[in-house]
């Protein structure tokens, strides 16, 4: 699944390359440029493969976290103390 | 006056909606900073696009599409419609869960921990903050500029300025991060109703889209119906420039305020239909007012909606349009609560101010740092009010360098074998291609192409005088505005018509660069100007100047900087030390294992 879903995320990317649009001067309905209106179609299909991202690819595991209550910052003076001068020693 | 009352009705909502999300919230840090990370999924999703997409959507982007045409939408609102949610989806979600398992309230803040280092995290907030400071300078110059425009100059300069500064402060001093959210779902709300408002009133009093674009496209300016004037280099390589959203502490940031993750999901399906509700009719009137306006100079072609507007609705809309330049200005509320955040998580909290002041320090020194950045803002927009173009050709750049930031999070989130090593060789990287850009695009000025200056500004349409010019310093212009994706990352602004002379070349060699547009000639069998001069002769293609900015073999530095920054992320990781193997198997826990968490401990303690 997740090599389709990649597959599906690339093909999507290179469909934003309409190369053949490039010089295309029509009207869609007599009003929107034919290169517009395929880029609006873009945008519906990229909110498309997102639901299909969503509904097949959610890290359903991060929902765990939501039990949790928010922990403090790791980072207090002690970390400061081990971390802050030591980079070259590391 | 009356349009600027009702930009003062404005200012007095949002301060109103601060001060009330004052009264909501507690005295924590993550309450203050965070709004305890329990933001709703409607506010979640307007705030995050509201300050994600700032009011350049609405008029900066018709401006860019008077010039270049319709592909100003694939260029910048499709490509961010992909881009910026996959970003979301990849990493919000993750920075996300960090934050809530570990207390996160900053990149640097997961990254030090992430990679087991100090100093080099203080490197990559110094990188970030450098980047994110001419927001705030831009966001109190427009506001003054624009208080005085709209105000028929009877608001001054540094009082506008003073207000803004003033009234952005106080809501982001008193709500933090609640106070942002809300405001930014506001101005979300208020971009959407005055686009959908100008959009039907203009057409109506156009008589209809059809005629207006069959009159662009029976003129010399039917080259905006299509993307021949956007080179094939400049359309790729704008894919990466959305990259920067994630990166943009701001952003980063407001991920980590979800109350659920499940808030991710409608986030990220709506989030390219909320980019084509706002942009799409924006660069479509950008090329219906080529109709009704022949040649605007491109220095003044950024408020053509606001012509189309004052020419084709009436006072009151004059008034909307007000707020809504305000609204545009005021949206470096975001970045200074981020640099607000940052400075107290990752530089008095983490340097010991939370154990010699204690927890409650840390939200009082976040509010004294708004204040003091509000003042020293504003004292720099009035020392250097005519210097405006430093700092929005700082925001441009900063635009590459978050993009190229984002291996780093990448490898922090995905690779276990990733090191604080090869984030410093691709954090330097970044912070040398800022530079570089910089000093090439200073060193080239001379020998930039010039755009064509038309000698007049003709107005086609039911016109009265034309309205001033955005002035420098409001951040309308799509050369300027602090929004995602940068318009001006580049562009060069193709000229609108050719120039009747070759543009003037100081000892440098053209090249027409660009895809399939490159070589063919303008309207009327007029030779085109060349797209780009190389910089140094000797080295061919590699560095090419064009009108406004520099490229690499036609390329946008974005793209060799982010390439740069994720192979020297790769390459210098695998020759140093990964972190220890307790840091690993805190950050990549092996699945099923999530059961032994860490104790949550009292927020802010």
């Amino acid at each position: 699944m997740k090599v389709a879903l990649t597959l599906l995320v690339i093909g999507v990317l290179l469909l934003h390359q309409d190369t053949w649009n490039w010089t295309n001067k029509n009207l869609v309905f007599g009003f929107l440029p034919a290169g517009l209106a395929y880029h609006a179609f873009f945008s519906l299909l990229a909110a498309a493969t997102m639901a299909v991202l969503v509904h097949f690819l959610w890290p359903a595991h991060l929902e765990d976290e939501e039990s949790l209550r928010p922990a403090t910052s790791p980072h207090t003076e002690s970390a400061a103390a081990t971390a802050g001068g030591g980079d070259e020693a590391r | 006056m009356l349009p600027a009352l009702i930009v003062f009705a404005y200012l007095g909502i949002v301060l109103y909606i601060g001060i009330f999300a004052f009264r909501k919230g507690k005295e924590s840090s993550e309450d203050f900073f965070l709004a305890s990370r329990k933001l709703g999924p409607a506010v979640f999703l307007l705030s995050l696009f509201g300050t994600n997409m700032t009011a350049v959507a609405i008029l900066g982007s018709s401006g860019f599409a008077y010039q270049r045409g319709i592909g100003v939408y694939g260029l910048m609102a499709s490509s961010s419609g992909i881009v910026i949610p996959l970003t979301i989806f990849f990493i919000g979600t993750r920075l996300w869960a960090l934050g809530k398992r570990h207390g996160h309230m900053t990149q640097v803040q997961y990254l030090r921990d992430r990679w087991e280092m100090g100093g080099i995290g203080t490197f990559i907030f110094a990188l970030t903050a450098a980047m994110l400071v001419p927001y705030i300078i831009i966001g109190v110059m427009g506001g003054g500029t624009t208080l005085e425009t709209i105000s028929g100059g009877q608001v001054p300069y540094a009082v506008g300025g003073a207000i803004v500064a003033v009234v952005v402060a106080s809501y982001v001093f008193f709500g933090g991060m609640r106070g942002t959210a809300w405001v930014n779902s506001f101005q979300t709300v208020l971009f959407l109703c005055f686009g959908a408002i100008a959009f039907l009133l203009i057409a109506r009093s156009l008589g209809g889209f059809d005629t207006a674009m069959n009159k662009v496209a029976a003129s010399p300016k039917a080259f905006l119906l299509s993307r021949e004037r956007i080179p094939a280099e400049e359309f790729f390589s704008y894919m990466f420039i959305p990259l920067s959203s994630i990166m943009f502490p701001h952003i980063a940031i407001m991920c980590m305020t979800a109350e659920k993750v499940g808030h991710f999901k409608k986030t990220v399906i709506f989030y390219p239909i909320c980019i084509m509700l706002i942009w799409l009719p924006s660069v479509f009137l950008g090329v219906v007012a080529a109709s009704q306006y022949l040649n605007v100079p491109p220095g003044e072609t950024n408020d053509i909606i606001i012509r189309l507007l004052r020419d084709n609705t009436n006072l009151i809309v004059s008034g909307i349009l007000g707020a809504g330049i305000m609204a545009c200005v005021m949206a470096s509320d975001s970045q200074i609560l981020a640099l607000s955040t940052m400075f107290t998580e990752d530089l008095f909290a983490y340097y010991g101010g939370r154990r010699k002041f204690g927890p409650k320090a840390e939200v009082w020194a976040g509010r004294a740092f708004i204040v003091a950045i509000g003042v020293v803002a504003y004292l720099i927009a009035l020392a250097l009010k005519d210097k405006a173009g430093i700092f929005e050709l700082a925001i441009r750049f900063a635009f590459s360098g978050f993009a190229a930031l984002a291996p780093i999070m990448l490898a922090a989130l995905f690779w276990k074998r990733s090191t604080k090593w090869g984030a410093l060789a691709a954090a330097s990287s970044v912070a040398a291609g800022v530079l570089g850009t910089w000093y090439l695009t200073n060193i080239s000025n001379d020998i930039a192409p010039k755009p064509p200056r038309p000698p007049a500004v003709a107005a086609a349409g039911p016109g009265t005088a034309p309205p001033p010019p955005v002035p420098a310093g409001a951040p309308l212009t799509a050369e300027a505005s602090p929004a995602t994706p940068d318009p001006a990352a580049t562009p060069a602004a193709t000229p609108a018509s050719p120039p009747a002379a070759p543009p003037e070349l100081v000892g440098a060699q053209p090249v027409a660069a660009g895809g399939p547009a490159a070589g063919v000639r303008g309207a009327g069998g007029a030779p085109r100007p060349p797209a780009a001069v190389q910089i140094y002769p000797a080295l061919g293609n590699m560095f090419l100047r064009g009108p406004t900015n520099v490229t690499v073999y036609g390329y946008l530095p974005v793209m060799p900087m982010v390439l740069i920054s994720g192979l020297l992320m790769v390459v210098v990781s695998l020759m140093t030390r990964p972190p220890s193997q307790a840091t690993l198997d805190k950050y990549f826990p092996p699945r099923g294992g999530a059961a032994r968490r860490e104790p949550a401990e009292a927020p802010g303690g």
